[in-house]
């Protein structure tokens, strides 16, 4: 059973990936540019469903963390020329020690009460960036004017370069992610999700994995934004506002929280749909939330919650055997 | 030589009300302790003040001679007690191995970093976490239920499994809280046997329990609480012809 899903995974990857290696013969440039999107909301849903698939904290600001990435590139890149890709690890920093931060004192906050807070930490962060904090991030207009990628001396900056830019992240993220939930780490924000008290009491250090599952997932977040900042070359805050974290929270939820290609999959549609519903103009958020609400309804679980077992059975055969 | 576990002088109170008062006892290393007493009288606030669950408003709790009253859960759980809860409190969408394995987080290392690479010494600390997890699993008699989701298992191997767990993160004393609680008698009878395995580990034993024959079987030495005092404390025999004890258990005769 557990070898079937994954073999089933492993050629649902493939097929994703010669999908998007192929997309710039048969799609037009208006196409590739919602793939393009598709590829940042996956690494955005993905960076979340750590923080909340994961260790089951509810964060609804997840964008504040996509904006200090973004804020931080574009800074870098506006100010002091340094080049895109290079500021990659910076934001990843810097989002990570802004979690850290905000989290530590709310981070011990149970389900709902985390929601409201996090909610406020996004309005804050929004807020902030349009008042020009420290005369830095350009108030309501942004800040434009941010340099193109290069990689290997290749200037990035048609929508196909950009595909692959992103969706090789993306790949690289998925492949990471895999390796954290099946590990002791992993386990840990699964422990932190289904009981604290008992992950606590069978010696887990909550309050620690709980800040480092903001920190990483926030990590990720700021990554994106550095590709996101690299892909618009102007960036505003009505860009990171509450709607952008209630999408995120949306995906990961819709798709089947904790579970990866569950969440790609959730994420992939709440972008794609309302594009491929464009012919009803207003109607189709209307028909998006029908849907979204049947779904919850009938399959509160998830879209794909099929989880591949952490430990699978051939690690418990091989355990046994080496006794 | 002091004892393993030392309670001294511990008293707890919830607003007005004062939950463990002044209570003290020792558990020798080796022995299996049992903590008796009606419902109500402070036997699982004392236990969530060995655990660091609750902080005492007084008084001290010594283990191997080191101060933990002041110490988080988990880092007296890493310093050797390990603990199963009164209401079976597992990881329920997780199998029954993960589910060990949590014990064994304790005495592992890796994080993040090492997830994300896996270096060799990061996949040979797995590989001997899982295989200790499957140990214990055998132990406590649930060798075929490794990929079982927990919250899927029988009550009484949902019970099990907690101890499982527990064990597995090398306790020097465990904390089982109503070990019998919900369990037939022939499973009562098995945590009797499975309790004397533990103990021929060398693994100390302090447990509540209602069951008063299992109590009187497996502990040896039996602390009783009654509205948060300890009112007797001794070896099974002298406790069952106790007045206080029985008093406390069927009431006074009105005359």
């Amino acid at each position: 059973m557990a070898a079937r899903t994954t073999t089933r995974l492993a050629i649902g990857y493939a097929l994703a990936v010669a999908f998007i290696a192929a997309a710039p013969l048969f799609l037009d440039a208006y196409w590739l540019d919602v793939l393009n999107s598709v590829g940042l909301y996956v690494l955005l849903a993905l960076s979340l469903n750590l923080i909340l698939g994961d260790a089951g904290l509810f964060n609804m600001g997840h964008a504040a963390f996509y904006a200090v990435g973004a804020y931080t590139t574009a800074i870098l890149s506006t100010r002091f020329q340094i080049p895109i890709l290079w500021t990659l690890p910076a934001s990843a920093v810097v989002a990570a020690l802004f979690a850290t931060l905000v989290a530590r004192p709310v981070v011990h906050l149970r389900g709902d009460y985390l929601l409201v807070v996090t909610i406020g930490l996004g309005e804050i962060v929004r807020i902030a960036l349009v008042n020009d904090v420290f005369g830095l991030t350009g108030g309501a207009n942004g800040i434009f004017g941010i340099a193109r990628p290069t990689v290997f001396g290749l200037k990035i900056r048609r929508p196909h370069e950009f595909l692959y830019l992103i969706w090789a992240f993306v790949a690289v993220t998925v492949l990471l992610f895999h390796r954290l939930e099946q590990s002791r780490f992993g386990r840990a924000l699964n422990y932190l999700r289904e009981d604290p008290v008992a992950a606590e009491g069978s010696g887990v250090n909550t309050a620690r994995y709980r800040l480092l599952a903001f920190a990483l997932g926030a990590a990720w977040a700021g990554m994106t934004g550095t590709l996101y900042a690299a892909k618009m070359t102007i960036i505003s805050p009505e860009s990171f506002g509450f709607w952008e974290s209630v999408v995120l929270f949306l995906m990961v939820i819709l798709g089947g929280s904790g579970s990866i290609p569950g969440v790609i999959l959730g994420a992939t549609l709440v972008v794609v749909l309302p594009e491929v519903f464009r012919g009803f103009a207003s109607a189709r958020m209307l028909v998006f939330g029908l849907v979204m609400m049947v779904m919850m309804v009938v399959r509160p679980q998830g879209l794909l919650a099929f989880r591949i077992l952490r430990f699978k059975e051939s690690d418990v055969r091989r355990a046994g055997a080496s006794q | 030589m002091s004892a393993l576990l030392e309670v001294r002088g511990v008293t707890k109170s919830f607003g007005g009300l004062t939950a463990v008062s002044d209570v003290s006892f020792d558990v020798e290393a080796g022995s299996v302790v049992g903590l008796i007493g009606p419902n109500g009288a402070g036997k699982t606030t004392t236990f969530n003040l060995i655990t660091g669950n609750y902080r005492a408003d007084r008084g001290t709790i010594r283990f191997e001679d080191r101060a933990i009253d002041r110490m988080r859960t988990h880092k007296i759980v890493q310093a050797g007690i390990a603990r199963t809860f009164q209401n079976v409190r597992l990881f329920q969408q997780l199998s029954a191995v993960e589910n060990v394995l949590a014990g064994r987080h304790c005495r592992t290392k890796s994080g993040a970093l090492g997830a994300l690479l896996r270096p060799p010494w990061q996949v040979r600390e797995e590989r001997e976490a899982a295989a200790r997890a499957v140990e214990e699993l055998a132990f406590v008699g649930l060798s075929g239920h490794a990929m079982e989701l927990a919250k899927n298992l029988a009550y009484g191997d949902q019970r099990r499994l907690e101890i499982a767990r527990a064990l597995a993160a090398d306790p020097r004393l465990v904390i089982l809280d109503e070990p019998a609680g919900g369990m037939n008698e022939q499973e009562t009878e098995e945590l009797i046997g499975l309790i004397g395995r533990i103990r021929k580990r060398g693994i100390t034993i302090l447990l509540i329990e209602h069951d008063m024959s299992l109590v009187m079987r497996a502990c040896e030495h039996i602390v009783v609480l009654e509205y948060g005092e300890k009112i007797a404390e001794g070896p099974p025999a002298s406790i069952q012809a106790n007045p206080r004890v029985i008093e406390a258990y069927l009431g006074t005769e009105e005359v």
